[in-house]
């Protein structure tokens, strides 16, 4: 048990000095946020009343994207040089390679909202102190969900004739449940409304968290077998 | 093999054939909503099967897993195809159906929606399968969308259902008390598809089975 935990943390320690010297991943996440977030604000005029409905929708299509970006990176990086290969090939538990990398890649995602949230908030002047701490529950629940069936789609698609194609248009279906509850719950705190009609969606962020990590731990080791 | 093929073939052809005497004829023609209700049946037939074929294609990826038995991965495959075309069927006489009788084509209730959605999470599926080149790598990957795929289903239709609790449908679904005769129609419909999604499933099984061995004398 302390060995699969001692694996993860190298992996996630292996990745986080590898992204401190190249910065490719969180830099180039954090520009393409900042671009949705510049370019969705087009759909409505200047200081739109309406704009505080969307402006959950908008912070979170600009985490998806840019997560998808960094995912996609993230997992080239693992396959240049054949190095996803070698670390399966380590006399490790494989699932908790999985785990190291969807965790570094949870972390990564992190330290990008930490960066596009402020500027958010200025931008679209939101009042995210309403509910700081639920929103930031959200966050944390929402980008777990999204990282770690991010990473499993993301090793399925570089491993794929088309690449990096494919981890849209097998992942987006599948987090839905996410981006939705998501949304709802940050609207529901952004808006200041009674905070009890978040819960409900905030539960199903949790449960859909701990199915599938129940899930990939289970099949993790059947599925990638090199 | 082949005279089991044959006989389910027979049946399904005959079945079609009575289900549709059953929808257009047999079952009484409703009241409000006129002919065009008669679709019901088919599209109730379709929805039943799409969900049937895929639950059959997430069955056979946790067996894929378990055993490597690359029979089962032709199974997950040909009933993931069928599913898809019985989804799409589905998805196209809804709105046939939808624009007569709710006065729009689409509304974003939780059952169209979570079809949609079930829809693409398998054409991905089948994407995917095309994009691997590796027989064994390939089987692996897909099982693992494929269970993955099945088990989001009811999360995301439970997400669906309570944002549109939020935003109440002004379209309420009908439904309720069938009339006897339309219910018989309809378990004659189901029957009949489900004869010929085995029929169909035989033979893209058969196809896929061919392919590998094909595959194998090539090299």
């Amino acid at each position: 048990m302390v060995r699969y935990f001692k694996t993860v943390y190298h992996i996630i320690e292996k990745d986080l000095l590898l992204e401190l010297k190249s910065k490719e991943v969180i830099n180039s996440m954090l520009i393409f946020a900042l671009l949705v977030v510049v370019v969705f604000s087009f759909i409505f005029e200047p200081g739109a009343e309406y704009k505080n409905d969307l402006a959950a929708g908008i912070l979170w299509m600009s985490i998806i994207f840019s997560g998808i970006l960094g995912l996609n990176k993230s997992m080239m990086n693992e396959i240049n040089g054949g190095n996803l290969n070698a670390l399966l090939l380590a006399p490790v538990d494989k699932s908790a390679i999985f785990f190291g990398k969807g965790l570094s890649n949870f972390l990564f995602m992190l330290i990008m909202e930490v960066i596009i949230i402020p500027i958010f908030v200025v931008f679209y002047d939101v009042p995210i102190m309403n509910n700081l701490l639920f929103s930031i529950i959200t966050l944390l629940l929402g980008t777990y969900g999204f990282a770690i069936l991010g990473t499993l789609f993301s090793i399925i698609s570089v491993k794929s004739k088309t690449r990096e194609v494919m981890l849209p248009i097998l992942l987006l279906p599948i987090i839905i449940p996410v981006v939705l509850s998501a949304i709802q719950a940050m609207n529901i705190f952004l808006k200041g409304d009674d905070i009890s009609e978040s819960f409900k969606w905030l539960q199903l962020l949790l449960v859909f968290d701990i199915v599938f990590t129940l899930v990939i731990y289970v099949i993790f080791d059947f599925v990638i077998e090199e | 093999m082949n005279r089991i093929m044959k006989s389910v073939d027979t049946l399904a052809i005959v079945g079609i054939i009575i289900a549709l005497y059953f929808a257009f004829i047999y079952a009484p023609t409703e009241a409000v909503m006129g002919a065009v209700q008669r679709i019901f049946y088919f599209h109730v037939s379709s929805a039943w099967i799409a969900f049937f074929a895929f639950f059959v294609t997430f069955i056979c990826s946790i067996v894929v897993l378990i055993n490597n038995n690359l029979f089962y991965d032709d199974i997950a495959e040909s009933s993931a195809e069928i599913g898809v075309i019985f989804c799409t069927v589905v998805l196209i006489t809804g709105p046939i159906w939808a624009k007569p009788a709710w006065g729009k084509w689409w509304t974003w209730d939780p059952r169209l929606t979570t079809t949609l959605i079930l829809w693409f999470i398998y054409i991905g599926y089948i994407m995917l399968r095309k994009f691997v080149e590796e027989e064994d790598k390939k089987a692996k990957f897909a099982a693992a969308l494929g269970i993955i795929g099945f088990i989001d289903v009811p999360i995301v239709f439970l997400s669906i259902r309570w944002w549109r609790t939020i935003h109440p449908n002004v379209l309420q679904q009908g439904g309720g008390g069938l009339h006897p005769d339309m219910l018989t129609a309809l378990i004659v419909c189901v029957v009949a598809f489900t004869l010929l999604y085995i029929s169909m499933l035989m033979k893209r099984v058969n196809i896929g089975v061919l392919q590998r061995k094909i595959n194998l004398i090539k090299r």
